[in-house]
Order: C-alpha cells, then sequence, then structure tokens
C-alpha cells in the first residue's frame, strides 16, 4: 500500500548549466497554479505513507488503535513465515528477472533479424503482456493440475511421469517463476528491440568488412550497445518480482504450506487475519526492502552506463 | 496570460469542495427514505453461498407472509476473511445494513459488540434459545444475536457401503480407526481410505479442530488456560494429537493420490461415489453432497473423530451463525428488525430454514425438530447430543484465541513437509498474535 516508485535524485545539483539553486525558479506558473495538484498529491499520497508509518507503530482494529512502538516490527521479523517469505522473494525476484533477460535478449535478437513471419511472431510472444495476471494464473493453475492437467497429460504420452507443478513444494515456487516469466518476457523482448533496433547500421557493416562472424557482432556490439535496454529489463522486472503478488495468490496462495509465500502474501495474508497494525508494518519493511535493493542497484548500473 | 489572485482562490474552493462532497455523498443517502408509509423496509446483510442465499430467501419470504407491513431486502458479502472485512468496516463506518448474519464465538468477539450491536437479552425468546448457542453470541452479560441455521459437527463422514462390504464397525478409538483404515486399503480396488482435499486448504483442519472434544474431556481445563497462555498444542499431550493423526494419515499412505490438489466437490464426490471411505469434515457439506449425489443421503454416515478412549468418544460441535441488529438501525426499523429476528428464532423460523435444503444438524432454538427426511449423516449425529457428556462446543466458541494459517500448517503436516509436533509448535506461535491483538492477559 506504501509503494511508490522510488524518485532519482535531481541532477539539477551536480549540473553547473542550471540555474543557481535555491531563491527563484524559473517557472512559467503562478506558485498558486501547482496547488490543486499539491492538494491531490497530499491527500492520496503523502498522507497515507507518513500515516502508514504511523500506524505501523500501533495494534489497531477498524475501531480503535493503541500505540505499542516498534513491537509490530519485532513481531514481524519473529514471523516464522518471514524467513521463508523473503528467500522466497530473493529467489522469484533473481530468477524472473535473470530469465527475463536472457530469454528477452535472445528472443530480440531473433525478432529483429530478417526471418519469415516476424511481426506475426513478435506479437505471439507480447501477447502474454497483454492478458491479467488473475486470468493467467488461473488458467495455469487448470494446465498444471497434477492428476487432469493438461501440461501433465502431454508429457504423459511421450512417457514422462510429470511433477505436481504446485502442490510439491520443490516445485512450486519455480513453476510460479515459469509463469511469471511466460507472462512477462514480452515486455523485456519489446524494451530489446527496441534496443537492438536503434543501434546505427554502420557498426554492423564496419564489423562485418573487418571479417567479423555473427557470434563476434553479437557479443562486441550487440551486447554492450544495448546495455541501456538490460539496465532497463533489469531494473524493472526484479521491482516487479520483488512486490509479486498477484500471480502467486491467484495460483497456489502460497501454499503447499508456506513453501510459496513471497513477502506480499505473507503481509496479505495478515491483513487478512485483522492484523492490520502488523501488515503495515510488514508494508513499511517492504518497502524499505525495495527501496535498498532498486536505488543501489539503479545507482550503480546508470553509473556504469555513463563510463561507457 | 496571468491569473489573479481571486481566480486561482475560487479554482482551490471548487477543488476543495469537489472533494469534500465526494466524500460525504455515500453517507446521506441511506438514512432518508425510512419516513413516511407505514410499511418498512429492512435491509438484511448475508454471505454469498449458495446455501447461504436460498435459506435467508426463505425466511424473508415467509417472515413477510406473517409481518406483511414488513420487508427485507437481502445484500450479500463474499465468504471469508475478505466478507469480515467488509462486516468490520462497514459497522465501523456506520454503514451496516439493517440486520446481518456474521459467526459466532471468537469472531464475534472481534466486531467489538458492546459498542455495535443492539443486544437482545430482555426479548422474550432469549430463553427459548440452546445455551450453548447463547454463549457464543454473548459479550459480557448480554446477547446479541439469534441462530441463523442448525448446529453443524466436526466429523468423520464415512461411507456405508464399504463398512458394509467389509464388515467392518464404526471406530470408537483411534486405533480402530486405524485398522479400519489398514483393512480398507489392503481390500483395495482404489479405495482410498481417508479423503483428503489440500486444493481447498480449510477443509484440511478437521483432525484437529474435530478432535477438540477427545481434548476437552481428558484436559477438562484446557480451553481457559489455552485463552491464559498457560497450554500450549505442542507440550499439551491430548492436543498434539490431531497434529500428529494427520501425520500418521499422510505417513501411512491412507490418503486419495490426488490430496494434494482435489478440492471440497471431489472429496465429496469420492465419497459419495464409493471411491474414498472417510471424509474428515464439518457436516455443513452434507446438503451440497447431497444436492449432486442423492444417493449419498442413504450412503453416508457420520461418526465422531475417534480418540485414545471409547467410553469418552464424542462429537465436536459449531455453533449456527448469528444474526444481528447493529446500534445504527434505529425507530421503526429496529421494531421490524426485531420482528425479524424473533421469527427466526421460533420453530417457525426453524421451518422455514428447513424448507430450504438440508439442515446441517440440531436447531439451537427449542421447539425446534428436523425434518423426518434428513440424510443419514445428519441423523447419526443426534445421539452423540442427546447423551450426557457426548458432545463439545469447537475450541473457536470457548476460547477467543484462533490463529489463522491453522489451515496451512495442517496442509504441510498433511503432505509430509512438517512433522506433527513441529506443526503444532508452529501453530502456538500462530496464535499469539491473535491473542496479542485482542489483548487478552499473559501474552
Amino acid at each position: 500500500m506504501t509503494i511508490t516508485s522510488a524518485r532519482p535524485k535531481s541532477r539539477s545539483e551536480s549540473n553547473p548549466a542550471a540555474p543557481a539553486a535555491g531563491r527563484r525558479f524559473y517557472t512559467p506558473y503562478s506558485f498558486w497554479f501547482y496547488l490543486p495538484t499539491a492538494v491531490i498529491y497530499a491527500v492520496l499520497f503523502l498522507i497515507p505513507t507518513f500515516a502508514s508509518f504511523y500506524y505501523s507503530l500501533t495494534r489497531w482494529t477498524l475501531f480503535d488503535s493503541n500505540f505499542i512502538g516498534f513491537d509490530n516490527f519485532v513481531m514481524f521479523f519473529q514471523e516464522p513465515a518471514l524467513v521463508k517469505g523473503f528467500t522466497n522473494t530473493l529467489v522469484f525476484a533473481v530468477v524472473t528477472s535473470g530469465s527475463k533477460v536472457v530469454l528477452g535478449l535472445l528472443l530480440a535478437v531473433l525478432l529483429t533479424s530478417r526471418i519469415v513471419g516476424r511481426s506475426y511472431l513478435r506479437s505471439v510472444v507480447f501477447f502474454p503482456v497483454l492478458v491479467s495476471t488473475i486470468g493467467v494464473g488461473l488458467t495455469f493453475q487448470v494446465l498444471m493440475n497434477p492428476e487432469r492437467g493438461l501440461i501433465n497429460g502431454a508429457l504423459g504420452v511421450i512417457g514422462i511421469d510429470g511433477p505436481g507443478w504446485l502442490t510439491d513444494p520443490s516445485w512450486a515456487l519455480m513453476s510460479l517463476a515459469l509463469v511469471d516469466v511466460w507472462k512477462g518476457v514480452g515486455l523485456a523482448t519489446l524494451i530489446y528491440i527496441a534496443g537492438i533496433v536503434s543501434i546505427p547500421r554502420e557498426y554492423m557493416e564496419a564489423a562485418r568488412v573487418d571479417g567479423a562472424g555473427a557470434w563476434d557482432s553479437f557479443w562486441r556490439i550487440v551486447l554492450p550497445l544495448s546495455r541501456p535496454a538490460t539496465v532497463t529489463v533489469i531494473i524493472l522486472s526484479l521491482i516487479g518480482g520483488l512486490r509479486s503478488f498477484e500471480l502467486i495468490w491467484a495460483m497456489t496462495r502460497g501454499g503447499p504450506g508456506f513453501t510459496s509465500d513471497v513477502i506480499s502474501s505473507v503481509i496479505y495474508k495478515q491483513y487478512q487475519a485483522g492484523f492490520y497494525g502488523l501488515s503495515t508494518a510488514g508494508n513499511v519493511i517492504l518497502f524499505l526492502v525495495v527501496t535498498l535493493i532498486v536505488l543501489p542497484l539503479n545507482w550503480f548500473l546508470n553509473r556504469k552506463e555513463v563510463n561507457l | 496570460m496571468r491569473f489573479r489572485p481571486g481566480a486561482s482562490g475560487l479554482a482551490l474552493l471548487a477543488v476543495c469542495s469537489l472533494t469534500l462532497t465526494a466524500c460525504s455523498a455515500g453517507s446521506l443517502g441511506s438514512s432518508d427514505d425510512a419516513g413516511g408509509s407505514t410499511a418498512v423496509e429492512i435491509t438484511y446483510l448475508i454471505g454469498n453461498q449458495e446455501q447461504d442465499l436460498k435459506e435467508a430467501q426463505q425466511l424473508t419470504k415467509d417472515f413477510t407472509a406473517k409481518n406483511p407491513d414488513v420487508t427485507v431486502k437481502l445484500e450479500t458479502r463474499p465468504a471469508g476473511s475478505e466478507g469480515d472485512n467488509i462486516v468490520k468496516t462497514r459497522l465501523s463506518t456506520g454503514d451496516m445494513t439493517d440486520v446481518f448474519a456474521y459467526n459466532t464465538g471468537s469472531l464475534f468477539q472481534a466486531i467489538a459488540p458492546d459498542k455495535n450491536l443492539v443486544a437482545i437479552t430482555d426479548e422474550p425468546y432469549i430463553g427459548d434459545l440452546d445455551e450453548n448457542f447463547t454463549r457464543t453470541v454473548k459479550s459480557g452479560d448480554k446477547i446479541y444475536g439469534v441462530p441463523s441455521g442448525g448446529f453443524m459437527g466436526g466429523a468423520v463422514l464415512y461411507s456405508i457401503p464399504i463398512y458394509n462390504k467389509l464388515g467392518l464397525t464404526v471406530p470408537k478409538t483411534w486405533a480402530e480407526f486405524m485398522a479400519n483404515n489398514a483393512k480398507i486399503k489392503a481390500a483395495g480396488g482404489g479405495v482410498a481410505p481417508v479423503i483428503q482435499t489440500y486444493g481447498e486448504t480449510w477443509t484440511s483442519q478437521l483432525f484437529v479442530l474435530g478432535d477438540f472434544h477427545n481434548v476437552a474431556v481428558s484436559e477438562p481445563d484446557f480451553a481457559d488456560k489455552y485463552t491464559k497462555n498457560q497450554a500450549k498444542y505442542a507440550t499439551s499431550p491430548a492436543a498434539v494429537k490431531g497434529f500428529e493423526h494427520t501425520q500418521q494419515v499422510h505417513d501411512l499412505g491412507y490418503q486419495n493420490k490426488d490430496f494434494a490438489s482435489a478440492k471440497l466437490p471431489d472429496g465429496l464426490k469420492m465419497l459419495a461415489t464409493g471411491k474414498g471411505a472417510h471424509y474428515p469434515i464439518l457436516s455443513g457439506v452434507v446438503n451440497d453432497m447431497v444436492a449432486t449425489n442423492p444417493n449419498a443421503a442413504k450412503d453416508v454416515g457420520l461418526f465422531a473423530l475417534p480418540g485414545d478412549d471409547a467410553s469418552k468418544n464424542g462429537l465436536t460441535v459449531w455453533t449456527p451463525g448469528g444474526i444481528y441488529i447493529p446500534n445504527t438501525t434505529k425507530d421503526d426499523k429496529l421494531e421490524a428488525a426485531k420482528k425479524f429476528l424473533a421469527f427466526v428464532a421460533s420453530p417457525d423460523g426453524c421451518k422455514s430454514l428447513a424448507a430450504a435444503g438440508v439442515p446441517t444438524g440440531p436447531y439451537a432454538v427449542k421447539g425446534c425438530e428436523l425434518p423426518a427426511d434428513v440424510p443419514q449423516s445428519i441423523k447419526d449425529m443426534q445421539p452423540y447430543l442427546d447423551k450426557e457428556g457426548g458432545s463439545s462446543l469447537a475450541l473457536e466458541f470457548v476460547s477467543p484465541v484462533k490463529g489463522p494459517s491453522l489451515e496451512q500448517i495442517t496442509v504441510e503436516v498433511g503432505s509430509g513437509i512438517r512433522k506433527g509436533k513441529d506443526g503444532a509448535a508452529r501453530y502456538d506461535e500462530d496464535v499469539k498474535k491473535q491473542a496479542q491483538q485482542l489483548g487478552l492477559a499473559g501474552w
């Protein structure tokens, strides 16, 4: 509930061309003109954010609340499901984000080369992005049913005894990641296609004149020059992976038992149980965790980009 | 172009007043339409399960036939935790319907009855209500609700044809139960001795929750001590059995093959068609089972979860849900709402409920009898209730402490992910949060 996107630090401080920071900004509008927007921003975003910081320090029902200091945070960190949820979240985010980078790049290379039915294939890859996550989750829940599902049915035909994709504790999380990649790889591919298409053709031609093969062109031209695309894909899918919830809730509800719980599903279950203060504390922690992971990563990846 | 300060002030005013009116529009509408004509319309909020809806429709129809000046409009809400939140939100914003159905027992305490509900302690029909029921809708010494259905048993539904074929007898101890399971497994034929349906996680809890009668007879003060944080599932020799039983059934391979993904309707079908022998579940599901498999009415019986001591074996009972009046209901509507509650708590109300579907068990109103043609499994509950000490209320009605994750824990134990004893300890951790939330002493 408290997730707001991390805003990169303003560049104007380090930029000597910007007017000396301080007294007077140049602005085309009178300051009064910002007020309606500021009111809306404050009412809908600032106040709830700070209210949630306060409420995370209370134990509240919908009828009343009492202040209990940091007890909620202490309890949240003692929550047995939390350790599992935390590792699962990290595993899920890294696996999906990594697969999307690799698969997205490979698919983008394929879909930017001269192949038959290129635009059709592009739309096929992008299609899952358009479908609702809950719909995808419910569909795959049916497909992955161990006894009556289509996937194990198909595997059975070629003599493989498929696992209980969502019911076997050692498979559940990976099955979810698989579906998430299936659904999200289209967006990564799209970003990579944009990146690859924007590489000037002269580089490729020059490389070919120098005697570079397909592998060299890919490794020394396409890959380094699509770095901005890679950074975007990593950041986007990592944030998505860290806060992923709908797919997991639709498919396993964190089950069997607690084996596919992620932080957001742990928080949601606490909210369902009526532990509002506790789940608000969890949200504050999730907000901090996402910020702590993504901000430095963003800074690190973008710094490298500047150095190129 | 420049804006004059006056104009921007006006714009601000416009924006702010827009925001304000947007906030208040909802709360204006509800109280307007009461006055005027003699006919009163009250609104009744119920869960959206098919059976709830059928019963409510029948109740309101029969009620209006007797009280032509009152009409009852139905409104539905989702079941489960989502519905809980709707009820709590509407109560706290003063936006509750004139009458509403909600849980009894531990969940009932969480809607702050003293603050939000109209007490009905002085109504003439209170004496007709079963005491087991009124205990669960009481806060302090005030009573707040009437029963919206029958008692439910947490028990084992079993297939009578399988029992007849193999010459088995209804078990009274856990050892006998397991011996029956062994025989059923040995007989083969693809019959699962114990049906489990973890596709719907709540169905996994019965070996623990339904076992409470056995806990209560061997440790009579367990519920009290448990509320005071002096007794634990993991350390009480009687209470831990429920978790161990769940584990045992899995370890010996008595479950149906698709236990991890099967859902409640699958389980009921297995039982009704003789593909499974035992199904530990609430008797509230019998209506659904009979509706889809009419032969289950005579083919499926019921016995209480067996414990250690055959002489003390008995049934764990869930009380019916309650119907309550929020204190935002006033004047004519309050009178009409009280009439409605009086009707529900009368033999006519029970008749109306029975007309809407198979009862889940005996009614909590004196003078109400079960129809003669109830399914065998519901009939099997009666002897337990008639016998002195033959039944106990489930733990959630005698203690406000109930953890939210029990179903996940029992799924883990029943799937072999976690050992029974470990699951019990995990559940003890889980209930701590609930107890602290309620502000109980000793936690």
